[in-house]
């Protein structure tokens, strides 16, 4: 039996802890005695989320390991001492309390410390740092009689610091040097957004300042002096310009240093001497330092399996990161800057909603290289995915800029990832160790949260580790829960075929038969629109009213402020001058908000819920229908004026969207629904955006389905060419009712399509092939939905009953006294809250 | 606090809601598949308009809510509050069926 060697690991922050972990996970605990030596008075605790102690947390909730683990892993501690020298030759080092440790190995993870520039007055006492809990300490200690505080430095940890100063109740500063924040991770325009966002959480910044001296202040304690002239003064000043290796063991043992200072590793993370490792932020592998937690996780990790003779390298590391800072969200991937030798970049922003978004791709456009999110990073995960994985990008890449639609799962599916996809940096986690973990018996995120780690550092990767369970859960066949909501333990498409199957006619049967409780928002909706596809009865009857959502329950699109707009359908968007004269009759004599549609429409808005039915009746009279602008359903037909005034049209594109529209209008689907016919490839009626798009051919319509414009834009696929008229509508009649019978609740034909397992060729076959054998079914069931078309308007003006509902109030018969309108640029639009001169609708006391 | 008829209970169609003024205040009156019947403040907090009363009425985890037509937020029938942000409350009053009418228990005091 050989005895144990002696393993010395000078520091205990995060890298070193974690090294420590891994050592004990990997039985090193066996082969070695090992002594960790803390420069801090206490165990390594979690730095990243250092800024917490402010808000609350103590010094212990940050803590990452007690005295109990190490007493149990058999780890000797040193804790507030420091090594001072090694002896190489006598592989012995000296502390700072002069005692003398003996090593086979040496583990260094002496961390980083804070660059001070050298600026006049930067050693004044009311000048601080921030990286240790002592820091900390210190400033919470001076910011008691300190109403603001600056911080030095714009970059990750001055705002992090800044957050701080303003959980302590002061005035919070930021004075940096570069023209934006976090110039090193975000680009320009990705900068500014952030500081506009911040600055309107009250923080104040200051950027391209170049502080020359720092003196005593009039109103405050120091005054920062600029080189343009201006200053700042602040109580006190926390100094966050960048972190600098702790290398200064090299002076004395002759280790190698790397060209930007810290201990040069190679890539099992050894330096110069084998007998000694790095890792963390006083490594330099290939001159470079790593700034943050996760590529020291990954050299810790490394330098295990060095020393327990595994082969593994340390091989650069993923410098991407999301995080919120001062509440705003902020990630960068990859090459972020676009530093890439003919990279190419895509940007995004929406002011009003304070998202800016970036992608930088290669010369080709199919490779993501890196990008910049400030306000939203809800794509960071797939498109970390996109940029570690060298996956291909979709054709257009600029389609990832736009934000999703809400409750779109959308993006990346996890089956697309290779099973060496490394899903969790921090933890090395890939997609694989995984799927071994459900195959293992994991069924939760805490499962394998547990057992893989997977998830349990930055946190950055939960949606997409939840994703890739998901998926490995149901393709082994373990029951994800998908049930609509609490009432119905089923999706849309099972209570689809429960209402079609046992013919239920109303939301009760229904409830009765397969459900409980009452229904909520989720559920009655979704069952009415069901029932509407199934048996096309009329949705405001008595027992359909309850169930419709905000619009459908008065076939109106409700508004801001509770009124409504009225869209009439103009097939086509052909219409005649009388009809124009008669929108703008009514639209006149109940001074609506006029506005033309996208959709070829026009849309007149402010109607109070009791003028509804009079505006309808004059519209009724004069020719018009119902153009279910409220419904999900289908919506409108766009078409270009085709081949009867145009120089270039091929087909009558107005008379197949006129057939179209009317063959279709009224049909309640999982969402709405919109068509466009071109008569050319010139694409005038931009068809090719549209669920539904028809282009007209020398030899006849070609089909393309599941498009969307909107937030997130697809490009429809093409289905089918050159069919005839008939043809076309026979094949729309088994797409439509397809996608009616099988679609998820609000899943708009382009998410649906990219669900569908086997995709456009599964379509295909079934809509033209008839491969399920359903095709006349689908057909028929069009032809009963077509057969029992109604105006619901129509129907409703001349019920007395129903009329009884679209009242203000059920105890007056005037309107609301409470709305507010204003004029502007000739036209009513509700009043803001500014111009609600008098509280409009006075607060009630809660008895 | 006096009891006010509002109207009478086949004004409301079983399952919905409908705004009542009262003493020029909005209030939003349910009524439920059993006859039982509510009253709510009709003003929707998150965007100050009067329509909650043209919500979606049915329950969550026990409790009878109406959702908002605007945002849809819940609101409990039993006492106006807020089944996602427990500080907001939008106010309750008694409501019962009396002679095939129904009453609101509303006022100062």
């Amino acid at each position: 039996m050989t005895s144990k060697q002696t393993l010395l690991v000078a520091g205990n922050g995060m890298v070193g802890q974690h090294f420590l972990e891994a050592a004990a996970e990997a039985g090193l605990t066996d082969r070695y005695d090992i002594t960790v030596i803390g420069e801090e008075p206490r165990h390594a605790y979690d730095r990243v989320r250092l800024s917490e102690y402010f808000s609350g947390t103590s010094a212990e909730g940050l803590s990452m390991a007690s005295a109990d683990w190490f007493t149990e892993q058999g780890i000797a501690t040193r804790l507030g001492v420091r090594v001072d020298s090694i002896d190489r030759d006598g592989r012995k080092v000296t502390l700072s309390d002069g005692e003398r440790l003996d090593y086979d190995r040496l583990v260094l993870a002496t961390g980083s410390y804070p660059f001070v520039p050298p600026i006049e007055g930067i050693d004044r006492p009311e000048c601080f740092v921030y990286r240790t809990i002592e820091d900390l300490d210190a400033i919470i200690a001076a910011g008691g009689a300190a109403r603001c505080g600056a911080v030095l430095g714009g970059g990750l940890l001055g705002l992090e610091a800044a957050n701080a100063l303003k959980n302590l109740g002061l005035e919070a500063h930021v004075v940096q040097f570069a023209p934006t924040l976090m110039e090193v991770q975000l680009d320009r325009d990705g900068g500014r957004m952030l500081e506009s966002k911040i600055g309107e959480l009250g923080v104040k910044v200051r950027t391209e300042s170049n502080t020359r001296a720092i003196v005593d202040g009039e109103e405050h304690r120091l005054r920062l002096q600029f080189a343009d002239g201006g200053h700042l003064e602040t109580d006190l000043l926390v100094v966050s310009t960048g972190i600098r290796p702790r290398d200064e063991l090299c002076e004395t043992s002759g280790l190698e240093r790397g060209e930007r200072g810290g201990f040069s590793v190679d890539d099992q993370c050894r330096t110069s001497d084998p007998a000694i490792f790095a890792i963390g932020e006083c490594a330099a592998w290939n001159g470079r330092v790593f700034g943050l937690v996760a590529p020291g996780y990954q050299m810790a990790r490394v330098a295990v399996s060095a020393l327990a003779d595994e082969a593994a390298r340390f091989e650069g590391a993923d410098m991407s990161t999301k995080l919120k800072l001062l509440g705003v969200d902020v990630a960068s991937i990859g090459d972020s800057l676009g530093r890439t030798a003919g990279a190419q970049s895509y940007s995004f922003t929406d002011g009003p909603a304070g998202i800016y978004r970036r992608i930088v791709v290669n010369d080709r456009g199919d490779r993501l290289l890196g990008a910049v999110l400030v306000g939203d990073t809800t794509p960071y995960g797939d498109w970390l995915q996109y940029c570690i994985n060298d996956m291909p990008l979709p054709d257009q890449p600029e389609a990832l800029l736009l934000p999703g639609v809400e409750g779109d799962a959308g993006g990346l599916s996890p089956g697309a990832l290779p099973d060496t996809a490394q899903v969790c940096s921090c933890h090395n986690v890939t997609k694989g160790g995984i799927c071994e973990a459900v195959a293992g018996g994991a069924t939760t995120l805490g499962d394998l949260k547990s057992c893989t780690k997977a998830s349990t550092g930055c946190g950055g990767c939960t949606q997409l580790v939840t994703q890739v369970l998901n998926a490995e859960l149901e393709s082994l066949g373990v029951a994800v829960d998908r049930s609509i909501c609490e009432h119905f333990p089923y999706t849309r498409q099972e209570l689809f075929h429960l209402v079609r199957v046992e013919e239920h006619m109303s939301f009760d049967s229904l409830l009765q038969a397969h459900g409980k409780g009452l229904g909520c928002d989720i559920c009655k909706p979704a069952v009415g629109s069901i029932l509407a596809s199934c048996w096309n009865g009329y949705v405001l009857g008595d027992d359909t009213t309850p169930l419709q959502d905000t619009n459908d329950a008065f076939l109106a699109n409700m508004q801001k402020n509770g009124t409504y707009s009225v869209v009439p359908r103009i097939p086509g968007g052909e219409i005649t001058p009388e009809k124009l004269i008669v929108l703008g009759q009514v639209a006149k004599k109940y001074d609506l908000y006029t506005k033309i549609t996208g959709g070829q429409r026009i849309d007149l808005f402010g109607a109070t819920v009791e003028q509804l039915p009079e505006i309808w009746r004059e519209l009724i009279d004069a020719g018009f229908e119902t153009g279910h602008a409220y419904g999900k359903s289908v919506r409108t037909v766009k078409s270009c004026v085709g081949s009867t005034w145009c120089r270039y049209g091929l087909l009558d594109s107005v008379g197949m969207a006129l057939r179209l529209e009317n063959r279709y209008k009224g049909l309640r689907s999982p969402h709405k629904l919109k068509f466009a016919v071109s008569g050319c490839t010139r694409e005038c009626a931009e068809a090719q955006s549209k669920d539904v798009g028809v282009i007209a051919t020398e030899n006849g319509w070609n089909l393309y389905v599941c498009g969307n414009g909107g937030m997130r834009p697809r490009h429809a696929d093409l289905i089918a060419t050159d069919l005839d008229d008939d043809a076309l509508i026979q094949a729309v009649d088994r797409f439509l009712m397809f996608y009616v019978r099988t679609a998820d609740r609000l899943q708009r034909t382009s998410v649906w399509l990219e669900n569908l397992e086997g995709g456009l060729d599964y379509l295909r076959e079934v809509i033209f092939e008839d491969s399920l054998g359903i095709a006349a079914q689908l057909e028929d069931d069009m032809k009963r939905v077509v057969d029992t078309y109604e105006c619901e308007w129509k129907r409703t003006v001349e019920d007395p009953e129903r009329l009884k509902r679209f009242r203000s109030f059920v105890n007056s018969g005037d309107g609301d006294p409470s709305l507010r309108f204003v004029r502007e640029r000739g036209q009513r639009r509700p009043a803001n809250p500014d111009e609600q001169a008098v509280q409009s609708i006075p607060l009630v006391e809660v008895s | 606090m006096a009891w006010q008829a509002i109207c009478a209970v086949d004004d409301i169609l079983v399952g919905t809601g409908m705004a009542a003024l009262v003493g020029g205040h909005q209030l939003a009156v349910f009524r439920l598949h059993d006859d039982r019947v509510f009253a709510i403040g009709n003003l929707d907090p998150f965007s100050d308009a009067p329509v909650l009363s043209r919500g979606i009425v049915g329950d969550l985890g026990g409790d009878l809510v109406v959702a908002s037509p605007i945002y849809k937020q819940h609101f409990r029938l039993m006492d106006g509050s807020c089944v996602e942000d427990e500080t907001v409350n939008v106010g309750a009053w008694p409501a019962d069926i009396q002679d095939g009418r129904i009453r609101v228990r509303y006022g100062a005091g």
